[in-house]
């Protein structure tokens, strides 16, 4: 099921090992002593308030911040050791509300890492027609421009650009966000199915649980900088940590009422 | 006659491929310069506000210095580097003309592509320039992949800006002797030829329209990611320069400048001068509208070959002689002198003298009874005297003052056109006016005797530069100007030039000039 299954097993794909960071010469810690392995082919939702530090720490793993102390690994090598813009090319990551260059067309953008890798312009044609439809955009929409699509087509071609240069990891900051419930669905369904198909792990950053619980294989709570429980819904709900318990209430309040609410056998 | 009709409007279409290609020539040269200067600077300073404060600063100060002197600045300023140069590396280099104008308007250009590159560049939504770093880009990749197409069309609309202030202010650049459109205006104003000024304005204007508009139909392109337009934009810009600068560069190169200051007198003499060059076969142009010491200074270069200067201001301003000398003896001095320092030759005297001299209405002069300055002295208290801006500043105004103790009421200074005017209707007593000026005559004027010489010669003479001084053609071709144009003819043939019609052209004046000269 996994592609990289031979390449990966041995070590997992992200691994922070007691890491810290610090912003505006110390004053404000972002991590603090984070420990926390993401292994491969694995589905890690991060989950915490703003200022909880998971953007810091999603940054860490393809070294657009670096640690102030202990060592970030991808794949087995310290982050420190390797340049940082080979390492960035290699590892997909899909933006807040989409991210995409404005000036350059839907082709323009899911195209731009294999470009910069100096891949031959015609296999760059066929790529971008492959995860057009990967990602399930109509092909019409190759030479458009980002502020003449949807939302949710911007968030689909954010994807598409992340997985162009076919990453391993694929690195998510809030990326259905500001997406309306339906499409925001859609978009996470099709990318769970993405996530699989292609043997990727993908670590997500976002600040609602349920989306957490139901898209991710394993959820990582961060607040104020500090990992304070990670582990699978079973896990987690197992936890005796107030905040992870407020934070798995709300859902599990919702699903109570809504259970309620609706009736049952129509959808 | 009809409006359209007046042979002067043939007279300046004549003239357009010249001053146009010239205009555009320098302009372009300014603007690349001031672009090559202004974008990469903003890119090194915008990230670090203390130097981006200190260059935005600067250019906000150059664009306070008022055009015409930031032009006039970089005069002396060159003249002294290729001084230098010529000391140093054994190499000078032209001063004058195009040099000047395209270093002083590159710097008037900087503000806007400076300012607008920065603030571009600064413009963008942080989130973007993220996604950059985040796909792989290296920061030069993602300052020209994105960052800069993404600023292109505020940094567009800086270099228009641009484009039309230098474009605008190419046009002074004509007094540092830069052949350019404002040469219509600046001829147009000492000569009253209000059609050269019209003509001047709409050209320049038009000029900069044309590329504003083509600038922004390129910028509208950039924005709009419309290919067409910004082609379309491009091979305007193209055709419009290459349709401009084409004839200036098929046009012979001319041999022999003739040189001519910045007052109508000056504009007949050169027009004079050149026609007789061209009738002895030599290729000839006149460059006119040139400061006092530019074109002193371009003749002893070389960027100029001939010119009329007055013996009295070359004694005074260039040679920096305080002493007042009898006529041909000044003569002499100053031919010699002219000579050994600067290689110049003075090929002759015209026959008349442009001094300063104190001049009052006809009848006032018989009904106080006076003739002479010494007359005046004795009534001066009671008088008033008006002056141009400079005068009273002169050493003839200390040797004046000094020789008859002179001692006005009052004393005022005023626009040299108006002061003729001013005491017909009694508004001064007395004026410091230019002996060879034709409204002398037309207001009946009396020009008062200097007993005492306190007053040098003016005699206006004709210069010739070091690299013509063996030239016979051109020595014959003059010849037959020396002595022959005395004061009551060039009077006349001021007041001609001042008269505001179709005769009024320096050129028709030179003609009819010509046509009393021949005879004598």
């Amino acid at each position: 099921m996994v592609h990289h299954d031979d390449m990966t097993s041995a070590a997992p794909a992200i691994a922070y090992e007691n890491v810290g960071k610090s912003f505006e010469q110390g004053h404000t810690k972002a991590i603090d002593d984070v420990s926390l392995n993401v292994t491969a082919g694995e589905f890690l939702a991060v989950v915490g308030a703003s200022g909880s530090g998971k953007t810091t720490l999603l940054r860490l793993a393809n070294r657009l911040i670096a640690p102030d102390s202990g060592r970030v690994r991808v794949q087995g090598n310290d982050v420190r050791g390797v340049d940082p813009i080979t390492l960035r090319r290699s590892i997909g990551y899909v933006f807040q509300s989409g991210g995409l260059f404005p000036h350059m067309t839907v082709a323009g953008n899911i195209g731009i890492t294999p470009r910069l890798l100096g891949t031959p312009a015609q296999e760059i044609f066929d790529r971008v027609d492959e995860l057009i439809d990967l990602v399930r955009l109509d092909r019409s929409h190759r030479n458009r421009f980002p502020h003449e699509l949807s939302g949710g087509q911007r968030q689909r071609v954010g994807v598409a650009r992340a997985l162009a240069a076919k990453p391993a990891i694929v690195l998510m900051d809030e990326p259905f966000g500001a997406l309306d419930p339906l499409t925001r669905d859609a978009l996470g369904e099709d990318y769970r199915a993405l996530h699989r198909s292609l043997g990727l792990t993908t670590v997500m950053i976002t600040h609602d649980m349920a989306e957490a619980l139901l898209l991710a294989d394993r959820v990582a709570v961060m607040r104020e900088g500090r990992l304070v429980a990670q582990g699978t819904a079973q896990e987690l709900s197992n936890s005796t940590d107030a905040y992870v318990g407020q934070l798995l209430n709300t859902p599990r309040r919702q699903a109570e009422r809504l259970q309620e609410l609706l009736p049952k056998g129509r959808t | 006659m009809n409006f359209l009709s007046d042979p002067r409007w043939s007279d300046a279409l004549s003239r357009l491929p010249d001053y146009l290609g010239n205009h555009v020539r320098v302009s372009l040269a300014a603007l690349a310069l001031g672009l090559a200067i202004s974008f990469p600077l903003a890119l090194i300073v915008r990230r670090q506000p203390l130097l981006r404060d200190i260059a935005l600063g600067f250019a906000s100060i150059v664009q306070t210095v008022p055009g015409l002197a930031l032009l006039a600045l970089f005069y002396p300023l060159l003249l002294a580097l290729a001084a230098l140069s010529l000391q140093w590396f054994g190499q000078g280099f032209s001063a004058f003309g195009f040099l000047p104008s395209v270093l002083a308007l590159a710097l008037y250009s900087m503000l806007p592509v400076l300012r607008n590159t920065i603030t571009g560049l600064q413009g963008i939504d942080p989130a973007i320039i993220e996604a950059a770093e985040g796909v792989g880009m290296t920061q030069r990749q993602s300052l020209t992949m994105v960052e800069l197409p993404l600023a292109l069309p505020v940094i567009m609309a800086g270099i228009r800006t641009a484009a039309v202030w230098v474009i605008g202010t190419a046009t002074l650049s004509t007094p540092i002797g830069q052949t350019s459109l404002g040469n219509y205006i600046f001829a147009g104003l000492q000569t009253q030829n209000w059609v050269f000024v019209l003509f001047g304005c709409v050209a320049a204007a038009a000029l900069a329209l044309a590329v504003d508009q083509l600038l922004a139909l390129i910028e509208g392109g950039v924005r709009l990611h419309s290919r067409p337009r910004i082609v379309l934009g491009c091979l305007g810009l193209v055709a419009l320069i290459a349709a401009t600068l084409m004839p200036s560069m098929a046009r012979t190169k001319t041999t022999i400048i003739v040189g001519a200051k910045t007052f109508t007198e000056q504009y007949v003499l050169s027009a004079l001068i050149t026609h007789r060059l061209q009738a002895a076969g030599l290729s000839a142009s006149s460059r006119e509208g040139l400061g006092s010491n530019v074109i002193f200074e371009a003749l002893a270069s070389g960027d100029i070959d001939v010119y009329v200067d007055y013996s009295g201001t070359l004694w005074a301003n260039q040679l920096k002689r305080t002493d007042i000398k009898q006529r041909k003896e000044l003569l002499s001095d100053l031919t010699a002198t002219l000579k050994d320092k600067y290689g110049i030759s003075l090929l002759g005297e015209l026959g008349f003298e442009n001094a300063y001299a104190l001049v009052m209405p006809r009848k006032r002069a018989e009904e106080l009874g006076i003739h002479t300055i010494a007359d005046l002295a004795p009534r001066a208290s009671s008088l008033s005297i008006a002056g141009d801006y400079e005068f009273f500043s002169r050493p003839e105004w200390t040797a004046l003052r000094q020789s008859y103790s002179l001692s006005f009421r009052q004393q005022r200074q005023m626009q040299p056109d108006f002061m003729y005017a001013a005491v017909t209707a009694g508004d001064v007593d007395v004026i410091a006016g230019y002996t060879s000026d034709g409204l002398i005559a037309k207001y009946d004027l009396v020009v008062l005797d200097d007993p005492k010489s306190a007053i040098p010669p003016y005699d206006a003479i004709v210069l010739i530069s070091p690299k013509r001084a063996g030239d016979q053609t051109l020595r014959q071709a003059l010849q037959p100007l020396l002595g022959k144009i005395d004061i009551a003819t060039m009077r006349e043939a001021n007041l001609r030039a001042a008269g505001g019609d179709s005769n009024s052209s320096p050129d028709a004046v030179a003609r009819w000039l010509w046509e009393k000269v021949s005879k004598r």
